[in-house]
């Protein structure tokens, strides 16, 4: 058969299993554009190629399948740069076609020409140039393959124009990659991890996203309470253990609980499972679990004492070696220890505010978290609105807390969300954003207006970047300096004005009614509140300060 | 004082030198010498990478192994980095 570059690549990503794909047209990509519309693919036209980047994030992390966004050469390019360098830093499987000047003019700083290539080069887990329509029946599959296999990633495919329009003839499609079950563990790496356990009198796990992209939840929580192990997770792992666990001591590090980073110090063993030991989880390396032998278990050997040497480790796949753990371990009470965890909780809570304003967005974030049911899935921004909804909402189910944790991305929240409701079609998705991050992607309320989903929009409304304000106060001497907007929207009517559904929640008479009433709205929805600038997220460990050091609400009041 | 070499067998295609010294920027790895060429059927290149690298050297290893171009990466011993000698010889710079 006979089919050019475009043809080519839309055939294949429709045999992988994409429906829908989401990004913007222009020159350089046009001939793609061209055969998509005849394809049986569905486009979802972002407004901005980071809005793209990201709905096609979001997809990813609800699905835990490479999900792919389009953009044209030049500035379309570029604008995607932020997502898919947010993809390689949360391991997010993505497939960035992105088109390119014609092969003749590469190098001659054409019209919408940049080197996209190396642009892209240190912030994908591969990246691709094709260089002829052909090379492109093993492209794609790999493309897939690569962003899927051992720890996900971001993948850029780069296509000049001629290659799209260039036919080629063949026999018969490549075979679409499929994802092979993952190697079983050698009992000789599970057998001392086992013998750990049973030595260790104050075991902790210390688990992170590898668990969701491993879809190895479950078998965690069998682990964990076979032999009473408390469990800690990162930002990326919300989700895999339910809070109301007695063996749940929620996230650690920098804004985590004292009990939980005070559990950390007492540990006599760290199950670090899926996890990368960042910086923001264990403040101040030497001074982290400082009295524990360190098991580390990653599917990236080169993750296995970087930060943190291990005592002993896995390079492999995480489920596999929980699975291949738990009947080696005993069911064990561990009745001091767990006594031990209880007695931190109880002595160094979660300090709740000291008042029951529910405009104060601890409490609003609390009351939301009663709302939400088991199929919700919540994005978020970055900023103090991100780390009150990681510390405060029950996240009891995998994919359902998608959040920019390793870039650090303001703008992610609301593209996020509109990539989750189109990956995850019946559930109610709820966006908490602050005013600062939400100036990011704000155009793509448009395209949500259009799809008309289920997405739920809060605005934390401080009209400040609120995080930067805190560290204002509490490390440069309250001098405060670009942290205030002195000009801030009316939300409310900026959603109306899309054709969105909207309400300011600081003119409801009762706010706690009004925000349920907006999570049964079928459509969209915007949620401004409005809430006092001067507040802080606490507990809060300064940046390179030991987690044992936490400023706490009640201390930084003293 | 000899320095290390890295020996890296990869994939030979227009690409994989900045995916190589990519890595060693990024990571603020010193790369001190690169000699490298196509072999056999050109389908590979091998590079001999000279470091100043000691206590970081296997973190560096295990990043490039990562890397989807490279095949193989190993330390040699027998090797050393007096194959970059000829760099000194004619080093001479005009003004």
């Amino acid at each position: 058969m006979k089919r050019n570059g475009a043809q080519i690549i839309t055939t294949l990503i429709e045999r992988q299993g994409i429906d829908t794909v989401t990004g913007i047209p222009g020159g350089a990509n046009l001939p793609l554009y061209d055969a998509l519309q005849s394809s049986n693919i569905r486009h979802i036209l972002a407004r901005h190629e980071q809005g793209a980047g990201f709905i096609a994030q979001g997809m990813a992390r609800v699905t835990g399948k490479a999900q792919v966004c389009l953009g044209t050469s030049g500035p379309g390019a570029t604008n995607l740069l932020t997502a898919i360098a947010d993809a390689k830093l949360d391991s997010i499987p993505l497939v960035a076609i992105t088109g390119q000047v014609p092969s003749a003019m590469i190098g001659t700083d054409a019209f919408q020409e940049v080197d996209t290539y190396g642009l892209t080069l240190p912030i994908t887990k591969h990246n691709f140039m094709a260089r002829s329509a052909a090379e492109l029946l093993k492209l794609i599959p790999l493309a897939f393959e690569l962003a899927e296999s051992g720890r996900p990633g971001p993948i850029v495919v780069d296509v000049p124009k001629d290659i799209f329009l260039q036919e080629t003839e063949f026999d018969a499609w490549p075979e679409p990659w499929v994802k092979p079950a993952p190697d079983d563990i050698p009992e000789a790496k599970i057998t001392p991890i086992a013998e750990a356990i049973r030595e260790a009198q104050r075991p902790l796990l210390y688990v992170g996203g590898g668990i969701i992209a491993s879809n190895s939840a479950e078998d965690l929580q069998t682990l964990a309470r076979k032999n009473n192990i408390p469990v800690t997770t990162t930002l990326m792992g919300l989700g895999v253990f339910p809070p109301e666990d007695s063996l749940s001591l929620g996230m650690l590090g920098m804004h985590g609980a004292r009990y939980t980073n005070m559990a950390l110090d007492e540990a006599d063993l760290i199950l670090a499972f899926g996890v990368r030991f960042d910086d923001r989880a264990t403040g101040k390396v030497s001074a982290f679990c400082p009295n524990a032998r360190i098991v580390h278990v990653d599917i990236d050997p080169s993750e296995i004492s970087k930060i943190k040497p291990a005592h002993l480790s896995i390079a492999g796949d995480v489920g596999q070696a929980i699975r291949a753990l738990i009947p080696q371990v005993d069911a064990n009470p561990r009745s001091e220890w767990t006594a031990r965890i209880a007695e931190l909780k109880q002595n160094f809570p979660f300090e709740m505010p000291p008042n029951e304003d529910p405009m104060q967005p601890v409490n609003l974030l609390a009351a939301l978290g009663n709302m939400l049911n088991g199929d919700t899935v919540v994005s978020t921004d970055v900023g103090q609105h991100q780390m009150w909804a990681a510390q405060i909402l029950p996240f009891r189910h995998p994919r359902s807390f998608l959040t920019s944790g390793g870039l650090g991305t303001m703008g992610f929240g609301l593209p996020a969300a509109i990539g989750a409701a189109l990956g995850r079609p019946h559930a109610r998705v709820v966006c908490i954003s602050g005013d600062g991050s939400f100036f990011m992607n704000m155009q793509e309320l448009s395209i949500l207006a259009e799809l008309n989903l289920p997405v739920t929009i809060l605005i934390l409304n401080n009209r400040r970047l609120g995080l930067v304000r805190q560290q204002q106060e509490l490390f440069y001497g309250e001098r405060y300096h670009a942290s205030q907007f002195h000009n801030v929207p009316d939300f409310v009517a900026l959603a109306q004005a899309f054709g969105i559904e909207a309400f300011n929640l600081g003119d409801a008479d009762d706010p706690i009614a009004a925000l349920a009433k907006a999570l049964e709205s079928p459509g969209p929805c915007l949620i401004e509140a409005p809430i006092d600038p001067m507040e802080n997220v606490f507990p809060m460990v300064a940046p390179g300060a030991a987690n044992s050091q936490m400023i706490t609400q009640s201390g930084a009041k003293a | 004082m000899r320095k290390p070499v890295i020996d890296l067998l990869v994939d030979n295609h227009p690409g994989v030198m900045s995916h190589i010294t990519g890595l060693f920027s990024r990571r603020a790895f010193n790369l001190e010498g690169i000699l490298c060429g196509p072999i056999g059927d050109r389908s590979h290149s091998r590079m001999f990478l000279m470091v100043d690298e000691q206590d970081r050297l296997p973190q560096l290893l295990k990043e490039l192994v990562r890397l989807h171009d490279v095949q193989s990466a190993t330390l040699r011993h027998d090797l050393d980095s007096s194959i970059f000698d000829p760099l000194q010889a004619t080093g001479e710079i005009a003004n």
